[in-house]
């Protein structure tokens, strides 16, 4: 007999405690490492650990605990495309007039695209016309972030941005049928003949990857605040009107951003949805 | 054994065509890549010899910190602070500004082929050099 009675129980005691063991300790762990490794991997910080340190964050950097931005419609003046322009210019966008192959991180849209569901044939009259900013709205919960499958797409913990880490985009386009908001764009083909001007400090993208905007992380780390409401608050200085975008921290009560929630009526797109959004309009 | 000595015939002169690259080249050495270093800068992030093996990992470390967590300032070995950033740092004008003399030149000695310059932008090619002077 090779196992008797005894020695059986005493496998399988251990073996289920072994099987139990593990879920147990994760869960533990995973709020201690989370701490302990400030946002990297478990595997990043192992190969930090055998190179070198790994960075900080720049003193200069503007942070918050959650961005958001308020578009203020009625503040857009007719006809002005400040926004875009900055924008897809800071950030490489390339200009394909195919719709099937476009390509737009903020772009202008009507009343009833924005907020389907809310329009009916007697609306007032200026919604009818004007043009509704529409941008990522990097969601508090974000259906693109749950459906990446490479984890190319993440919601940073620091500062609620949804962002795309290129290297790991696999162009699987899952990320583009969870979007409620049409924010992503796919490569069908090579950005670069597209681009006019580049800017050569940040890159293009390739052939095959998803793209949107990035609230401007890489401007946030330099201390400058987004492309788009920079060139918003010059475009709406020159008609002497107020910004039409705003930015700022949600969760510091005196922020712009908080300011401008609490004196108006805003909404949000979507919000049945349960996404969550931080770009909130008035309109 | 049928038509031997054709057979062994054949398979000597195929050993020899398969062998050819071998015996042709050897105790030649191709010419070793020369990379031209940066005139302004004497220092990179690194020492010489981390650089020369690990720069890939280092970019990858610049990569993962800048993207996903945010953390974009590097301490280098000479306690000089470093934006980490392949298009704005390692290939700024007073260091590796040309693509073709630094990184292609061992990437291509050893056939690597970094997808790194699908999406970063290399420098801009200086001005054209001075056209030939015709005699």
């Amino acid at each position: 007999m090779g196992v008797n009675r005894r020695k059986f129980l005493k496998i399988a005691g251990i073996s289920t405690l072994g099987v139990a063991a593990k879920p147990a300790a994760d869960a533990l762990a995973i709020e201690w490492l989370d701490k302990k490794l400030g946002g990297f991997t478990v595997s990043e910080t192992l190969l930090h650990m055998f190179h070198k340190p790994t960075g900080f964050k720049p003193g200069e950097a503007l942070t918050a605990e959650r961005w958001a931005m308020v578009v203020n419609v009625k503040n857009c003046p007719e006809g002005c495309n400040a926004c875009r322009e900055a924008c897809h210019r800071v950030h490489n966008v390339p200009d394909i007039e195919n719709p099937k192959h476009e390509i737009k991180w903020i772009w202008h849209e009507e009343y009833e695209h924005t907020f389907p569901g809310q329009q009916h044939e007697h609306i007032e009259e200026h919604l009818k016309e004007t043009p509704f900013v529409v941008l990522c709205n990097h969601c508090f919960n974000p259906p693109c972030v749950r459906v990446c499958p490479t984890k190319a797409t993440f919601k940073r913990k620091t500062d609620g941005i949804v962002m795309m880490d290129m290297h790991r985009c696999i162009g699987c386009r899952f990320c583009m049928a969870a979007c409620p908001y049409g924010s992503r764009s796919f490569n069908w083909k090579d950005p670069r003949p597209f681009i006019k001007e580049q800017n050569p400090e940040f890159p293009t993208r390739t052939k095959g990857v998803v793209e949107k905007c990035n609230f401007c992380a890489e401007r946030l780390a330099k201390g400058q605040i987004p492309a788009c409401v920079e060139a918003c608050q010059e475009a709406t200085k020159k008609k002497g009107r107020e910004p039409a975008l705003v930015f700022g921290d949600l969760e510091d009560p005196d922020s712009e951003v908080r300011q401008l929630l609490r004196s108006h009526y805003t909404v949000r797109r979507k919000p049945e949805l349960g996404t969550n959004p931080n770009v909130y309009y008035i309109v | 054994m049928y038509d031997g000595g054709k057979i062994i015939t054949g398979i000597i002169i195929g050993l020899v065509f398969l062998t050819f690259p071998i015996w042709y080249t050897h105790g030649t050495v191709p010419p070793r890549p020369e990379v031209k270093l940066p005139v302004k800068e004497k220092e990179c992030v690194e020492p010489r010899p981390y650089m020369k093996t690990k720069h890939m990992q280092l970019l990858d470390l610049w990569r993962d910190s800048a993207v996903r967590v945010g953390k974009r300032s590097y301490i280098a070995f000479n306690g000089k602070k470093y934006n980490m950033s392949l298009q704005n740092t390692c290939m700024s004008k007073d260091c590796h500004a040309k693509k073709t003399e630094f990184c292609d030149e061992c990437h291509n000695y050893t056939g690597v082929v970094p997808y790194c310059w699908d999406c970063h932008i290399e420098p801009k090619k200086e001005p054209k050099e001075k056209p030939e002077e015709k005699h």
